[in-house]
C-alpha cells in the first residue's frame, strides 16, 4: 500500500522534560518524524513543553506548541488546527502513549475525528497492562515468567508466599523500572510493595519470581501495512537480568547467540508484534535466555513505540528507526522505502554489522548524596556512551574513554581497586563502576569462575576482559624503544588509549603517540552502513579503528581509510558527550545549530560526539559524523586527518570547552573566543581583576588549597561562604557553609576527591535575587539576547531555579547595570560567539557570580521564547561571517516565559529533595504567562523557599 | 591462558593484492574463490553448507567462534569451505551446550582459517572487483610461489562441484510410513532442507548427483526435489536432464538455489555468474504473488537470467530481489514446478520462507 492520502496533517507529542528513563532520545526520534513526514509534504504540528529540544525549533514543523503535555493542551491545539487528521504518539515515549491514552479515554480524538497512527490504543493497553500481555502471551505460547497480579497489600503478601524469593515488583503504568524492585527476604517485601503500590496511577504491581542471571536480549522490530516485519538489531545485554537495560552495559550485534536459538527469538518477536494489534511502527521487545543447555527464552516485554533501545539501534546499525518508522505509520510499505544509507537497496531488509557497539550508561550518583548506587530494577542512568570498534574489546575501551570519568579506558591508568573485600563487594553490588572492577578483579587473581558465579556475566565477555590483561602483562615487559609493531599495533586494535599504553611502557603518552607515528600504526576510519560493505554507502558516519595493511600489486602498503578528505574549508563542531545532569540536551541543542549555522556559511561541517541518543550523532546533520569518544586522542587524530579551519568548543557545554587548552597548546585553532579569554573566566583570580578593573562588584572571595588555608580566608570573608572547587559542571561539590566546621568538613572532602584542586570561597550574598543573562559578541559589539530573574533567591543552583524572562520586579536601576555589566564583560573577555553571565542583586546592587563564554544551558530557552535562532547567529559570528549588527534581532514574547526545572527525584527514594548550590534537576520545560496574575507564577512564587537547603 | 602471539598469515588475492592477518594456529595454504557472507550468527551452518565447497569464506561478522560449535547445527558431515578469512577469532567460546571450540572443530576438518585481516576493506575490494581466486597462507615469504600456485587453480565460472559434495550412494532420511514421499537429487543439499521436508511428513530418498530420473522414479516418488550445491549450474547436464523429464510429466517439482538454476536451465534459460553474488541472512526479497516482503538466507554466485525468464511463455517470476532486481523464484504456468534462488530452509537464517515447503506439500497433495 502506498502513502495514505487521507493523512495530510499531523500531530506528534514529545516527550517533555528529561528525566531518568526518558531522556533526549526522544527528541532524536520526534525530530526525525517530522522531517520524514514533511518531506512527504504532510503538515506536521508538533507539542512538546521541552525548550531544550532540536523538535519545537520554528524550523522543524509547520506549528510547535511548546505546552504542558496535558489534554487541555491537546485539545486547544486541535481547536486551533481542524485540519489535523492524524496523532503519532509513539515518537515520544511512555509520556506521550499515556496522553494519547487518556486522550483517547476522554474521547477526544473521536470528538475531533483524528486518527490514531503508528500505533493502537489496544497495544498501547495490553502491552501497559501487565496481566493482559501476560494472558496474551501465553495463549500464543510465548513463554513469561510466573508472575501474578496485586491490587492490595494483602494479595500482594499472598503471591510472595506462593512463589517464594527472590522475587521482582513492577508497578504498572510507570516509567522507566520506577517502583520497581528486587525483593531477596520477606522483611523487605512490606516497604518495597507498598512503594509500589503508591507509585502506580492505578495502584497495582505486578509480582514476579525473579530471573536472575538469566541473558537478557532486546530486539528492534519495524512493520508495515502489509505485516512486513524486519529485525532491526539486536542488543544483547552484557550485565543479565536483574539490572534494568538502561542501566547496563549492552552490546550489538549479541555477541553470545547462535543462529538457532535467535531465530527462535526472532520468531517469536514477530509473532508477539503481530499478535498486539494490526499498526504500522516500531516495536522493541525484551527476552530473557536461560544461562544453560536449554537456552529457553521467556519474554519479558514489548513496546510499541520507539524508545532509548530504538536510539541506539539506530546508531548502531545506521539504519533510522524513528524515520522510516514515521513512514510506515502513514501508509508506505517497507518495499516501497529506500535504505537510506546506502540510497541504492531496500530499506526492507535487516542490518548487518561488521563491528561491535557497547553502550554504557552514565550515572550521576554524586548529586544524591545518600542515595542507594546500586543497580537494579529501576533505571538510574542519567545518559549514556555508545561506542564502534572493530572488536568488542575495542568498543568497550572506547566507550570506557567516552565516559569523562577521568578513566582512560580499562586498566593501566593505577586507579583500578586492590582490595580484596571490596573487589568481591563491588562485584556483587553492581554500581556504575563494575566496568572497571571486574578488570580489577582478574588482575587480583580472582578466578572467572568466581567473578562469573557472582556477576552472571558470560564467560564470553570474561574472556575478552581477561584477554585485555593478558595483553597488558605483555605490553609492561617492553618499553617504548623495545616493544615492536605488532604488539604496538595489537594494544592499539584493542582499543588502549596511548596513555594506558603510556603507563605500561612507563613513559609519556606523546611518546607512544609519536612511536606509533613512526611504526606507521595509523587511526583509520570506517564507515556505518548497514550492510558490512556489501553495498557502497552515500552516508558519512564514520567510527576509527586501526587494521592490518594491505598490499597492492605494485608493493603499496597501507591500512584502509574509508574517510576521504576533501579540500573544502572544513569545521569541526566539539560535541557534549553523555548527558548528564548539569550538561544534557541543552548542548546538544547548540551543537546542532552550530553545525546547521556553519554549514549556511558554506563550510564542510565535522560532528565529533559519542552520545547515541541525540540529535548531533544523526548522520543526516553534519556533512561528516565521527561517532567517537570526546577524549583528547581522537579528537587530536581526527584533527591530524581532517585539517580544519578550526574547532568550535563553545557549543559542547564543559566537555568540549575542558579541551581548549590542550587544543591551544597543540596549535589548533579554537573557532569564537580564544583559550585566552575562556581561561581568564574560569580563573577566579584574574577575573576578578578584570571586574575590579572595570569597576563591576562581586562577592569577597578568595582562593585555597588546604582546609587551613580555607579556615584563614573564613575569617576575613565572613559566614555564610559558598565553597566551590574550579573546572566543574553543574556546581558539583558547590556547597553553602555557615560555620568552621562545616568548611573544613567540606574542604577536607573536596580535596580528598579532586586533589589539587582550586577551591573558591565566596562570601555568600544570602538573601539575595539571581539573575543571569546571555549575551552573543562580535569583539566588538554585543548583543543580549535574553535577561532572566530566577524565582528562587541566590544559592539555589541557576539550573534548578525557575527562571523568568523577562524578569519580573527587576528596577530599571538594576536592569541597566546587568545591562551595563554584561556587555563590558563580554567585551572585557574579547568575546566572540556565546557569553553567560550570572548575578546577585542584593540592595539594588548587581554583584557578578560568574562569567562563562559559551553557550549555556539558557541559549536554547530564549531562542524558543523569543522565536529567534540565536545560536546560528552566535555560530556565525564565531566564524566570522557576520558581525552582531548584521542582525536584525526582532523577540517576539508577550508576557513572560518561565523556564522550569523537573527532577528524578522519585528514582532515589532516599535522597533529601533540598536544594543547593549544587544543580540536581535532570531537565527543564517552558511555560508561558500572560501575566503574573498567572496562578502558575503565583504558585512558584509562594513556593519559592521551600526546598531551599540552609 | 596467557598471551598468544600469532604467526603471520596473508590472504593473496589473484590480482596480485595482499591482505595481511595473522594464523589462528594451524600452518599451511589453501586455494579457493574469494566470497563473503554478512551474517552475524550462523558460522557452523555456513562452514558445513555444501554449496560453499571451495570458496575461501570472508566472514563479515567481526568476531567468529563465540559459541563453538555444536553437532546438532551442521549442514552435512563436514566443514565445506576451503578457508576462512576473518576480523577476530574467538579461542574461547561460552555455550553450555557446545560440545566444542570453533578452533578444536578446525583442527579436526583439517581447515586452515587466518584472522586480524582487514575483512571490510576486503570485502569492499571485492564488491568493487569481483570475486576472484586466492589463497590464505602462512607462508608469507613464499608470494612468488604461492602466485604461481594461485594461477593453477581453475576458474569458478564452468566449475562443476556438485560431484565433489553430493552423496555417493543414496539414503533415506525421515519417517518410512510417512505420508509423502520425495525424491531429493543432491548436488550439494543441505541437511535443514531433509530435515524441513521430513516434519511436514515426507520420506525423502536423497539420490546421488550423476542419479537418472529412472534411478529417482524407481521410488516411486509422491515429488521430486533438487537441491542446492556449489558451482556452476551449466556443466550439471545430468541434473538437468532430470528436471527436463520431471517436467515433461508434470510431476511436482521443487528447487532450491542451485537446483533453482538447474530448473531454469532446463527451461532454456540461460544462468551466468554474479559479480559478487549473495551470501547472508539478511536478503530482502518480495514474493510477487502475495506482494510480502520476505527476509531470506542467500548463498549464490550464479543467477538466472532475467529477460530470458521474463519472455519465457511458461515461466512466471514469483520472486525477485528487492536489492538489485534479481530474479528469487520462479513458477511453471502450466507444470507442477516451482522453484526458489533462496534458501527457505535457513540454517542459518530467518524462518520467513518456510512457507514454500507447505506450498511443496500442497503442490504434492494436489498433483
Amino acid at each position: 500500500m502506498p502513502k495514505n492520502k487521507t493523512i495530510n496533517s499531523v500531530l506528534i507529542i514529545g516527550s517533555g522534560p528529561i528525566i531518568i528513563g526518558q531522556a533526549c532520545e526522544f527528541d532524536y526520534s520526534g525530530t526525525q518524524a517530522l522531517r520524514s513526514l514533511r518531506e512527504d509534504g504532510i503538515e506536521t504540528i508538533l507539542i512538546n513543553s521541552n525548550p531544550a529540544t532540536i523538535m519545537t525549533d520554528p524550523t522543524m514543523a509547520d506549528h510547535v506548541y511548546l505546552l504542558p503535555l496535558t489534554t487541555k493542551s491537546i485539545v486547544q491545539v486541535l481547536k486551533e488546527h481542524p485540519q489535523i487528521d492524524a496523532v503519532l504518539p509513539t515518537m515520544g515515549g511512555q509520556t506521550a502513549l499515556n496522553l494519547c491514552i487518556q486522550a483517547d479515554e476522554k474521547g477526544i480524538w473521536k470528538d475531533f475525528g483524528i486518527k490514531l497512527i503508528g500505533v493502537d490504543i489496544d497495544a498501547i493497553n495490553i502491552t501497559e497492562d501487565r496481566e493482559k500481555f501476560r494472558e496474551l502471551m501465553l495463549k500464543i505460547g510465548v513463554g513469561m515468567a510466573p508472575q501474578a497480579t496485586a491490587n492490595s497489600y494483602l494479595k500482594g503478601k499472598e503471591i510472595a508466599q506462593e512463589f517464594g524469593f527472590p522475587l521482582v515488583i513492577r508497578a504498572s503504568y510507570t516509567l522507566g523500572g520506577e517502583g520497581a524492585s528486587f525483593v531477596h527476604t520477606e522483611d523487605q517485601f512490606d516497604e518495597l510493595l507498598t512503594r509500589g503500590l503508591e507509585v502506580s496511577p492505578i495502584h497495582e504491581v505486578m509480582i514476579d519470581k525473579a530471573l536472575i542471571g538469566w541473558k537478557e536480549y532486546e530486539l528492534e522490530l519495524l512493520r508495515d501495512k502489509n505485516d512486513n516485519v524486519v529485525i532491526i538489531c539486536t542488543i544483547e545485554n552484557m550485565d543479565p537480568m536483574g539490572i534494568h537495560t538502561g542501566d547496563s552495559i549492552t552490546v550489538a550485534p549479541a555477541m553470545t547467540l547462535s543462529d538457532t536459538t535467535y531465530q527462535r527469538m526472532r520468531d517469536m518477536a514477530i509473532h508477539m508484534m503481530r499478535s498486539i494489534g494490526d499498526f504500522a511502527g516500531g516495536c522493541n521487545v525484551q527476552f530473557a535466555v536461560s544461562p544453560d543447555e536449554n537456552e529457553e527464552i521467556i519474554a519479558i516485554e514489548i513496546n510499541p513505540r520507539v524508545s532509548r533501545s530504538s536510539a541506539l539501534a539506530s546508531k548502531a546499525t545506521g539504519y533510522p528507526i524513528a524515520k522510516i518508522a514515521a513512514k510506515l505509520a502513514i501508509g508506505y510499505n517497507l518495499d516501497e522505502l529506500s535504505n537510506q544509507i546506502t540510497k541504492s537497496t531496500s530499506a526492507l531488509f535487516e542490518p548487518t554489522l561488521d563491528y561491535v557497539v557497547v553502550k554504557i550508561p552514565r550515572w550521576n550518583f554524586d548529586k544524591f548524596e545518600g542515595s542507594d548506587r546500586t543497580l537494579g530494577l529501576q533505571m538510574k542512568a542519567v545518559g549514556e556512551v555508545m561506542a564502534i570498534g572493530r572488536s568488542f574489546q575495542e568498543a568497550l575501551h572506547k566507550a570506557t574513554q567516552s565516559l569523562e570519568i577521568k578513566r582512560n579506558g580499562l586498566g593501566a591508568d593505577g586507579k583500578g581497586y586492590k582490595n580484596y573485600d571490596q573487589i568481591i563487594e563491588k562485584l556483587t553490588f553492581a554500581s556504575w563502576d563494575r566496568v572497571f572492577v571486574i578488570y580489577d578483579a582478574i588482575q587480583m587473581g580472582i578466578p572467572l569462575s568466581r567473578i562469573h558465579e557472582i556477576t552472571k556475566i558470560d564467560m564470553w565477555f570474561l574472556k575478552q576482559y581477561e584477554e585485555l590483561y593478558h595483553l597488558e602483562k605483555e605490553i609492561s615487559k617492553f618499553t617504548i624503544d623495545t616493544i615492536e609493531r605488532d604488539l604496538m599495533l595489537e594494544a592499539k586494535q584493542k582499543g588502549y588509549g596511548d596513555r594506558q599504553i603510556a603507563h605500561m611502557l612507563k613513559c609519556l603518552e606523546s611518546q607512544v603517540y609519536k612511536k606509533r607515528d613512526e611504526l606507521k600504526i595509523k587511526r583509520v576510519y570506517k564507515l556505518v552502513d548497514t550492510c558490512a560493505a556489501e553495498f557502497k554507502a552515500q552516508t558519512p558516519y564514520y567510527y576509527s579503528t586501526f587494521e592490518n595493511e594491505v598490499e597492492t600489486p605494485d608493493g603499496k602498503l597501507e591500512s584502509i581509510n574509508e574517510s576521504v578528505v576533501t579540500d573544502k574549508k572544513k569545521v569541526i563542531v566539539l560535541g557534549s558527550g553523555p548527558n548528564r545532569i548539569g550538561q544534557g540536551i541543552e548542548f546538544d541543542y547548540c551543537c546542532v545549530h552550530g553545525v546547521l549555522a556553519a554549514s549556511e556559511c558554506g563550510y564542510e561541517t565535522i560532528m565529533i560526539n559519542c552520545n547515541p541518543e541525540t540529535v548531533s550523532t544523526d548522520f543526516d546533520i553534519a556533512d561528516k559524523l565521527y561517532f567517537e569518544p570526546v577524549f583528547w586522542e581522537h579528537i587530536y587524530d581526527i584533527i591530524r586527518h581532517e585539517k580544519p579551519e578550526g574547532v568550535i568548543v563553545q557549543l559542547g557545554g564543559q566537555t568540549a570547552l575542558k579541551l581548549a587548552e590542550k587544543l591551544d597548546r597543540y596549535g589548533i585553532k579554537i573557532i569564537g573566543t580564544t583559550y585566552k579569554s575562556l581561561d581568564l573566566a574560569e580563573d577566579r583570580g584574574s577575573f576578578s581583576k578584570l571586574l575590579q578593573e572595570n569597576n563591576i562588584p562581586y562577592p569577597e572571595f578568595d582562593v585555597a588549597t588546604t582546609a587551613d588555608e580555607a579556615l584563614a580566608i573564613a575569617d576575613v570573608l565572613n559566614f555564610p561562604i559558598l565553597v566551590r572547587p574550579s573546572y566543574v559542571l553543574g556546581g558539583q561539590g558547590m556547597k553553602i557553609v555557615i560555620n568552621k566546621k562545616e568548611l573544613e568538613e567540606h574542604v577536607v572532602d573536596l580535596l580528598r576527591t579532586m586533589p589539587d584542586n582550586k577551591l573558591l570561597l565566596d562570601h555568600y550574598l544570602d538573601g539575595a535575587i539571581e539573575a543571569e543573562a546571555d549575551a552573543i559578541c562580535d569583539g566588538e559589539n554585543v548583543y543580549i539576547i535574553g535577561i532572566m530573574e530566577h524565582i528562587e533567591p541566590c544559592g539555589i543552583h541557576s539550573g534548578d531555579s525557575n527562571a523568568t524572562l523577562p524578569p519580573f520586579n527587576l528596577g530599571e536601576f538594576v536592569m541597566q547595570q546587568i545591562k551595563d555589566h554584561t556587555k563590558k564583560i563580554a567585551l572585557a573577555l574579547n568575546t566572540v560567539g556565546l557569553i553567560n553571565i550570572q548575578f546577585a542583586i542584593k540592595d539594588d546592587m548587581v554583584y557578578i557570580i560568574e562569567a562563562n563564554p559559551r553557550a549555556s544551558r539558557t541559549v536554547p530557552f530564549i531562542a524558543k521564547a523569543y522565536k529567534e535562532p540565536y545560536v546560528n547567529y552566535a555560530t556565525k559570528v564565531m566564524l566570522g561571517e557576520k558581525k552582531v549588527t548584521d542582525f536584525n534581532f526582532n523577540p517576539q514574547l508577550e508576557g513572560y516565559a518561565i523556564k522550569q526545572p523537573v527532577f528524578s527525584f522519585n528514582k532515589f527514594p532516599n535522597v533529601n529533595k533540598k536544594l543547593g548550590p549544587e544543580m540536581k534537576s535532570t531537565g527543564e520545560s517552558i511555560l508561558f504567562i500572560d501575566s503574573l496574575k498567572d496562578d502558575e507564577f503565583y504558585n512558584l512564587y509562594s513556593r519559592r523557599k521551600m526546598y531551599l537547603s540552609k | 591462558m596467557k598471551y598468544n602471539k600469532r604467526q603471520k598469515a596473508i590472504i593473496l588475492l589473484s590480482d596480485g593484492t595482499i591482505f595481511h592477518g595473522k594464523s589462528i594456529g594451524k600452518e599451511g595454504t589453501a586455494f579457493g574463490e574469494v566470497c563473503f557472507n554478512t551474517g552475524t550468527t550462523g558460522y557452523q551452518e555456513i562452514f558445513t553448507d555444501p554449496s560453499y565447497f571451495g570458496q575461501l569464506m570472508v566472514a563479515t561478522n567481526a568476531h567468529i567462534g563465540n559459541y563453538g560449535t555444536l553437532s546438532d547445527e551442521v549442514e552435512s558431515d563436514s566443514i565445506k569451505i576451503a578457508g576462512l578469512i576473518c576480523k577476530n577469532f574467538s579461542f574461547n567460546y561460552s555455550r553450555p551446550a557446545a560440545d566444542d571450540s570453533l578452533e578444536n572443530f578446525f583442527e579436526k576438518n583439517n581447515l586452515l582459517a587466518i584472522s586480524d585481516v582487514d575483512t571490510r576493506a576486503l570485502v569492499s575490494y571485492i564488491r568493487d572487483n569481483g570475486a576472484m581466486n586466492a589463497v590464505i597462507s602462512t607462508e608469507v615469504d613464499n608470494i612468488e610461489g604461492l602466485k604461481k600456485q594461485l594461477a593453477s587453480v581453475p576458474e569458478m565460472k564452468g566449475l562443476e562441484l556438485a560431484s565433489k559434495v553430493s552423496t555417493t550412494e543414496p539414503y533415506y532420511f525421515g519417517n518410512e510410513n510417512a505420508t509423502y514421499k520425495i525424491a531429493a537429487l543432491d548436488i550439494g543439499i543441505k541437511k535443514n532442507i531433509l530435515r524441513n521436508l521430513a516434519k511436514r511428513d515426507a520420506y525423502i530418498k536423497v539420490f546421488p548427483y550423476n542419479a537418472t530420473f529412472e534411478d529417482m522414479s524407481a521410488f516411486n516418488p509422491d515429488g521430486y526435489f533438487l537441491s542446492n550445491g556449489p558451482g556452476d549450474p551449466e556443466p550439471l547436464v545430468e541434473a538437468q536432464a532430470v528436471a527436463k523429464e520431471i517436467i515433461k510429466r508434470n510431476l511436482p517439482l521443487f528447487g532450491i538455489c542451485l537446483g533453482h538454476q538447474v530448473i531454469a536451465l532446463a527451461n532454456g534459460i540461460s544462468t551466468y555468474k554474479m559479480h559478487n553474488g549473495h551470501r547472508g541472512i539478511n536478503h530482502p526479497v518480495k514474493n510477487l504473488v502475495t506482494g510480502k516482503g520476505e527476509i531470506t538466507s542467500q548463498n549464490h554466485g550464479f543467477a538466472i537470467n532475467r529477460e530470458e525468464t521474463e519472455k519465457h511463455s511458461d515461466i512466471e517470476i514469483t520472486h525477485v530481489h528487492l536489492n538489485d532486481n534479481t530474479v528469487a523464484g520462479i513458477k511453471m504456468k502450466s507444470k507442477n514446478c516451482f522453484s526458489v534462488q533462496y534458501h527457505p530452509e535457513a540454517s542459518p537464517g530467518p524462518h520467513d520462507s518456510s512457507y514454500l515447503f507447505d506450498q511443496f506439500i500442497e503442490n504434492i497433495k494436489n498433483k
